[in-house]
């Protein structure tokens, strides 16, 4: 009875950890595929481009053992990081919210799809005034497509609002030279 | 008196109108976003990073120099008003700092950490200005073999000296090299890690690597933690002129947090947390009110460590512009911008672009004076941009990094790349691996690689150039010490604390 008791109780395995050293493990895999795929003249067999894909590779293997045995040794997630639970549902809303700005960026636009996003966003962080956020929204991606992005001289797409506003745009230029 | 001469010459670039202009802008930009939490220099200055196709290199040069000093005093007004360190070098000025706002002596931190910042900036800045040309007198020794060593010393010490764990710094720094792998390689044409495909021939841009990480990864983190506490104000109190006391017990702070900043920042090693955590310690030793600190707040303890901060962020420089080797995310992406420019960072900088360095360096000195004046009389304005929601700013950041990733090619291949780099960091943030050594990796991998191959071919492929090479293997040295020494330590320790309480056979 007793001896149980006075022994510590063994390290747990971390599964979160485990799986961050499993999954280098696998990255380092990939680097070991596409090193071999990379094809060496003889005329650099000494220091071929293949020389520093190889170190990495080696380092990422001792890396995720070593990460493998912490997880094994009960991880290494500070406390309080442990102890505050994932909102998955707020991430959830933020990362659709990144998927729609992806799949709409190329048929509507930059501004519109951004709209969106930034509402998502907002509602994923608890903001309820989804009206007041569209709003806000439009006004800052019109802000960063026409001050930022044509600043800077970046071109990022133009979709059906972006067009509007250019044309009125021209118009008015025209207008107040004509 | 060669230097002053220099200087002169740079205060003339600086003090045309154009550049005073950029000055500003940089100064407040950076003001702006050290103060807005979620926001950084480094993802700031990568998200600006195409003004380099638009302006000359002294421009942009300074307008990204006044973003980097501006997020330092930007920081320290956040730690001190909102607890929460806008970056990870103001943790130490939110100890004492938030406990002087709590008690009522809000001002007279915000005052401490902007003239120590001034001061200490100052410093920082003529330690560049004095200490690049000696350096630069040194390096031109430097082979191939010497700055591959010098480099892997580098590497050692952003991610497995500075930081929590050095497996998981390690680890960051890895990741960083196979993103810079990604791509052609410049030497033979081969394509490598490029899984086939056509889109990830050019590379990976650091402005994706860097949003990802940065905003993006950030940006999941915070909202998986919405729960986890509200952060609160708390209302600046006090007038921010200080007492004759409290200058008194300020301007020593300064000037040790001064001397301790810049040598450790202009050393190979960089970080800003290091000679923070030393500054707080000695005031806190030499202190005559240790009952402030950690009760009331003591002002020692944020006019040390802000010197400390600032000072070291100016030493950064030295070995950036002298060797061409960053050792803080920022100064790594101020180096692709060099690139961009086509311009090699090295010790022949000084000397072939002269006007640009001494242009930097006297609009630092421009930047130092701006920033007291923007963040004392002015620090109202920032107190109300900390009142932007947390919804709205959050919102905001991750349409900036829209723009600056579409807008370099309008491929959604590079939103899906900035997303995954973005899923990546959030778990980093999240198990706690430091984001900083995978740009620094990113950045100066291939550049080591270069180096290396430079020297091996130069070598005939005999690994030997690197350990008998005398200035190489002290490198070499130095870097294992970093490396191992802490563990070796740690195991004598344990064995000799373990050793006289652990009987065996207990269990």
């Amino acid at each position: 009875m007793s001896t149980s008791d006075q022994q510590a109780a063994p390290p747990r395995l971390a599964v979160p950890e485990l799986l961050i050293g499993v999954g280098l493990l696998a990255c380092a895999g990939a680097v070991a595929w596409q090193t071999l795929a990379i094809p060496v003249s003889p005329l650099y067999s000494k220091v071929g481009p293949t020389v520093f894909p190889y170190i990495t590779m080696t380092g990422m293997i001792v890396l995720s053992l070593l990460l493998i045995l912490a997880a094994l040794r009960g991880g290494w997630q500070p406390e309080e990081e442990k102890e505050t639970p994932t909102d998955w549902k707020a991430m959830g809303i933020v990362v659709a919210g990144l998927v729609a700005n992806l799949v709409l960026i190329q048929p509507l636009g930059f501004t519109a799809a951004s709209v969106v996003m930034f509402v998502l966003v907002c509602y994923g962080f608890g903001s309820k005034n989804t009206l007041r956020d569209a709003l806000l929204g439009l006004i800052l991606a019109l802000a960063a497509y026409f001050g930022f992005a044509r600043a800077l001289g970046v071109n990022i797409g133009a979709g059906f609002i972006e067009n509007q506003l250019n044309t009125v745009i021209d118009a008015i230029i025209g207008a107040l030279r004509g | 008196m060669e230097t002053l001469g220099h200087l002169a010459h740079g205060f003339s670039v600086a003090f045309t109108p154009v550049n005073l202009m950029w000055c500003l802008l940089g100064t407040t930009l950076g003001t702006a976003i050290g103060v807005l939490p979620g926001l950084g220099p480094a993802l700031t200055i990568a998200l600006l990073l195409p003004i380099t196709y638009q302006v000359a290199p002294e421009a942009s040069f300074i307008l990204f120099a006044g973003i980097y000093y501006g997020a330092m005093y930007g920081g320290s007004t956040t730690s001190i008003l909102l607890n929460t360190p806008g970056e990870s070098a103001t943790i130490v000025t939110a100890l004492e700092g938030n406990r002087m706002a709590r008690s009522g002596r809000g001002g007279a931190a915000l005052a401490t950490s902007a003239i120590g910042s001034f001061v200490a900036g100052t410093i920082g800045t003529m330690g560049v200005a004095f200490l690049a040309p000696v350096v630069v007198k040194f390096a031109l020794a430097f082979g191939p073999a010497e700055y591959f060593s010098l480099m892997v010393l580098a590497f050692i010490t952003v991610s497995a000296v500075l930081g929590s764990s050095s497996v998981r710094g390690l680890t960051s720094l890895f990741a960083g090299f196979v993103i810079g792998m990604i791509g052609v390689d410049l030497q033979t044409g081969q394509p490598r890690f490029t899984f086939g495909t056509n889109e990830l021939l050019d590379g990976v841009d650091v402005i994706i690597a860097a949003v990802g990480l940065f905003a993006v990864g950030e940006t999941l983190y915070m909202a998986s933690r919405r729960y986890a506490g509200k952060d609160e104000i708390v209302p600046l109190k006090g007038s921010l002129y200080m007492t004759a006391a409290e200058w008194g017990r300020s301007w020593k702070p300064w000037l040790r947090g001064a001397a301790i900043g810049f040598p450790i920042g202009a050393m190979p090693a960089g970080g800003a947390e290091i000679p923070t955590f030393l500054s707080y310690a000695i005031e806190k030793k030499l202190s005559k009110h240790k009952e402030e600190f950690g009760t009331v707040g003591a002002i020692e303890g944020v006019a040390g460590p802000e010197a400390a901060n600032n000072a070291s962020a100016a030493g950064v420089l030295v070995p950036m512009l002298t060797l061409g080797l960053p050792t803080s995310a920022t100064a790594a992406i101020m180096l692709s911008a060099f690139q961009s420019y086509g311009i090699n960072p090295g010790p022949l900088l000084l000397t072939t672009q002269g006007d640009l360095v001494w242009g930097l360096i006297a609009s630092l000195f421009i930047a130092n004076v701006i920033l007291v004046i923007l963040n004392l009389p002015l620090i109202g304005l920032w107190v109300r941009l900390l009142k932007i929601p947390a919804p709205q700013l959050y919102a905001g950041i991750l349409v900036f990094a829209t723009v600056g990733t579409y807008g370099i090619s309008q491929s959604p291949i590079d939103l899906v790349i900035l997303y995954l780099l973005g899923a990546a960091g959030f778990l980093m943030r999240r198990f706690d691996f430091p984001t900083a050594p995978v740009i620094i990796g990113m950045i100066l991998g291939p550049l080591a690689e270069t180096q290396f191959r430079r020297a091996m071919t130069i070598s005939n492929g005999d690994w030997s150039v690197f350990y008998t090479h005398k200035l190489s293997l002290t490198l070499l040295t130095l870097a294992f010490i970093g490396l191992a020494g802490p563990h070796i330590w740690a195991f004598i320790e344990h064995r000799r604390r373990r050793g006289p309480e652990h009987v065996p056979g207990d269990a």
